[in-house]
């Protein structure tokens, strides 16, 4: 048997499992419910206020969930990559810990413990929740990031007259940041896209971009669910080229 | 005298209760360019570290220019390191690269403007101010890494192993370029490197480091002419290194004949170490000069010169070195200039332990249990014993031994090896054997009763 012909069956199943179903989005995206091609369904998108807004608030919650993630997660990693702080391997499980529970479990615990303490479930209870679920795939790459990160930059820095402070800001904070870009990468679009977090968190009172999606798959309305899916691809396609881009550069990231 | 910039006072440092560093008392004068020198592991990097103030020594000081360093932060101490593997900051260009220890100053624009030029150009790299440092080749990072640091027009400046990256003809042409530049700026280099070589050329000083210790400070030529021991004598350049008897002043027998030398002050008829290099022992056709015989074993071409190793008629080998070949196999006369024979005192002649007699014929030395003849001492008597090195034996199966070590140091003697054998808890034994054993060789160590003499108690 030839080398070559052992890609047969994972070509088989990117086949049946990733482009066929990719090809039926973008099939159903531009047909109306009768079959007949048309671009009614991503007009609609454009054109829809209720659609539109949604879309804004989940870019929103979005943004602030990367940006919450950041602020709590970079520290973490930064203390987790820390030798004199962190001596052992564990604190690192630890922190991993929560992703092996099932993220629906996490959120429903979430929400009842909420109902328990009596806090009225809405922006704040969302952001938590986010927040909870999606800080361990901030902390993860930015960790390892820092962990590999050669100790002489840091060094020649103080050599050069850098004082703690100064060497953090000017040097390994623009060095982690391909670590940043991949966290962001990696909360950001996730975000955008969850229904269930909103769902259990707010009561349906909140809803994002994937819970439209969501519901009109639900309610049957296959053309245009499939044309806001299409739409969320595009946007995560263009994000990831972007960061990707930014990579090179080792400057930046999404923010 | 110019006056001492740095100075190193009792040094001590241990990492995880391992001691790196002994003692270490050294100056360093002013525009001196200095060199650790030392094979890895002899704490020359250690050494250095704590001069930029990375690391604190456990015990000791260290002064510049007459003031204790102390616990000054590296960010506070006039001096700039030159790092092994250049460390220049990815995300900076080349100029921010040279400028960022400036902008850290609130240097004025145009000031920091002039100085990057004007190092660019000392470092021969004038237009690459805007290149990314990672689209440079090594040695153009070496040189911005150079540049980086004198930039700052540091007291002193530290280079730790920076051309080590380098293949060999760069290597050369950076060694001349960093002499020039040292002459240039009138700056004090402190230089670590493992390369003797690389030592000689550039130094005005050598420090010569093995196992936390400063084995022999001095200029290249003190250095390489008269070394002070075995140690340095193997590490520094090629050399013949034999054992020897010293007849009187200016007299010494080795190789089972006697030579003149000008070597004094030993005694008389005391055991010594002798080193004579390969390109001092000469080839002649009248037998008059002639001092001992050999024939040609091997000559191979070096390039300058031809090495060729062979057997004196008393069963020697010795290495020579000369620009003419002899046939192998054939019978040569050859004499030793009384100047170029180095002799050193014996750093020890035996190994000497101190032990306890734990039974009858038992004592017990390095923590594993040696037959000995104790009938003179009663159980529990503290007692200094002596092995000597040709009554160690050893064994390739480790499990056999009393104890177990690896070989940690080999001297090749002329007809024997000498070695150095670091026990599994860290003490050494010095064996004499002819068996050919490898540097890290896992070994079993014994000895056999006849050879464990008790001298007396403690």
């Amino acid at each position: 048997m030839k080398r070559s012909s052992w890609a047969i069956p994972y070509a088989l199943f990117l086949v049946v499992f990733v482009l066929l179903p990719l090809i039926l989005v973008v099939v159903y995206a531009f047909q109306d419910s009768m079959g007949r091609f048309t671009l009614g369904n991503i007009t609609k998108f454009f054109t829809d206020r209720d659609t539109l807004s949604t879309f804004a608030v989940s870019l929103e919650v979005a943004l602030e969930n990367t940006l919450l993630c950041i602020l709590l997660g970079y520290p973490a990693a930064w203390i987790l990559a820390n030798r004199k702080l962190n001596r052992s391997a564990v604190t690192i499980v630890l922190f991993i810990l929560p992703m092996w529970v099932n993220a629906l479990m996490r959120t429903l615990a979430t929400a009842e413990l909420f109902n328990m303490l009596g806090v009225t479930l809405g922006k704040g209870t969302l952001l938590f929740g986010m927040v909870y679920d999606y800080l361990p795939f901030m902390i993860y790459p930015i960790y390892n990031i820092l962990d590999k990160m050669d100790k002489s930059y840091a060094e020649a820095a103080a050599d050069l007259g850098a004082r703690p402070g100064t060497v953090f800001w000017k040097v390994t904070v623009p060095l982690s940041m391909p670590g940043v870009a991949s966290g962001v990468l990696m909360v950001f679009m996730p975000t955008v896209s969850t229904f269930a977090i909103s769902e259990f968190l707010t009561n349906n009172k909140i809803k994002l971009f994937g819970t439209i999606i969501q519901e009109n798959i639900n309610s049957s309305m296959w053309n245009y669910g499939a044309a806001l899916a299409l739409v969320m691809l595009v946007i995560i396609g263009l994000s990831s080229l972007l960061s990707g881009g930014e990579k090179e550069e080792m400057q930046g990231g999404l923010i | 005298m110019a006056e001492k910039i740095i100075e190193i006072q009792h040094v001590s440092k241990s990492f995880d209760g391992k001691r790196v560093l002994e003692d270490i008392n050294l100056y360093i004068k002013k525009g001196e360019f200095l060199t650790l020198l030392g094979p890895s592991g002899c704490g020359k990097t250690t050494l250095l570290r704590m001069i930029a103030g990375f690391l604190a020594p456990d015990e000791g000081a260290i002064l510049l220019d007459g003031k204790e360093m102390g616990d000054l932060p590296p960010h506070q101490r006039p001096l700039n390191t030159v790092f092994q593997r250049y460390a220049l900051f990815p995300h900076l260009d080349v100029y921010d690269n040279i400028a960022f220890g400036l902008k850290l100053k609130k240097v004025p624009v145009d000031e920091i403007d002039r100085r990057v030029r004007r190092v660019l150009k000392l470092v021969a790299m004038s237009d690459y101010e805007d290149r990314d440092v990672e689209t440079l080749s090594g040695g153009q990072q070496q040189r911005i890494a150079i540049a980086r640091a004198i930039v700052n027009q540091p007291k002193v400046l530290l280079l730790d192993e920076p051309l080590a990256a380098l293949d060999l003809k760069m290597r050369k042409d950076m060694q001349i370029e960093l002499k020039e530049m040292h002459r240039k700026l009138g700056i004090t280099f402190i230089y670590v490197t493992h390369d003797q070589e690389e030592a000689l050329t550039l130094s005005d000083t050598i420090v010569v480091m093995n196992e936390g210790r400063i084995q022999q400070i001095g200029t290249p030529t003190d250095i390489y002419n008269e070394p002070v021991n075995c140690f340095v004598a193997d590490f520094i350049g090629e050399s013949n290194i034999l054992k020897g008897r010293m007849i009187r002043d200016r007299r010494v027998a080795f190789i089972k004949h006697q030579f003149d030398c000008v070597d004094e002050g030993f005694g008389e008829d005391v055991p010594v170490d002798v080193v004579v290099r390969p390109e001092d022992i000469y080839f002649t056709t009248d037998p008059q000069k002639c001092q001992f015989k050999a024939k040609v074993n091997t000559c191979t071409f070096k390039g300058v010169h031809y090495e060729m190793w062979v057997d004196t008629d008393t069963g020697y080998e010795l290495m020579i070195q000369d620009y003419d070949p002899y046939p192998v196999g054939s019978e040569v006369m050859l004499y030793i200039d009384p100047d170029d024979i180095q002799v050193m005192k014996k750093e020890r002649t035996a190994n000497v332990l101190e032990g306890k007699v734990t039974g009858d014929g038992k004592v017990e030395l390095l923590g594993g249990e040696f037959p000995c003849d104790t009938s003179a001492y009663e159980v529990g008597d503290e007692v200094r014993v002596e092995i000597p090195f040709g009554g160690v034996e050893l064994l390739d199966n480790r499990e056999e031994g009393i104890l177990s070590g690896e070989v940690h140091f080999i001297l090749y003697m002329g007809d024997h090896y000498h070695l150095t054998i670091k026990t599994d808890d860290g003490d050494f034994l010095w064996v004499d054997t002819t068996d050919i054993w490898d540097k890290g060789d896992l070994v079993g160590i014994t000895a056999a009763e006849k050879d464990i003499r008790i001298l007396g108690r403690l």
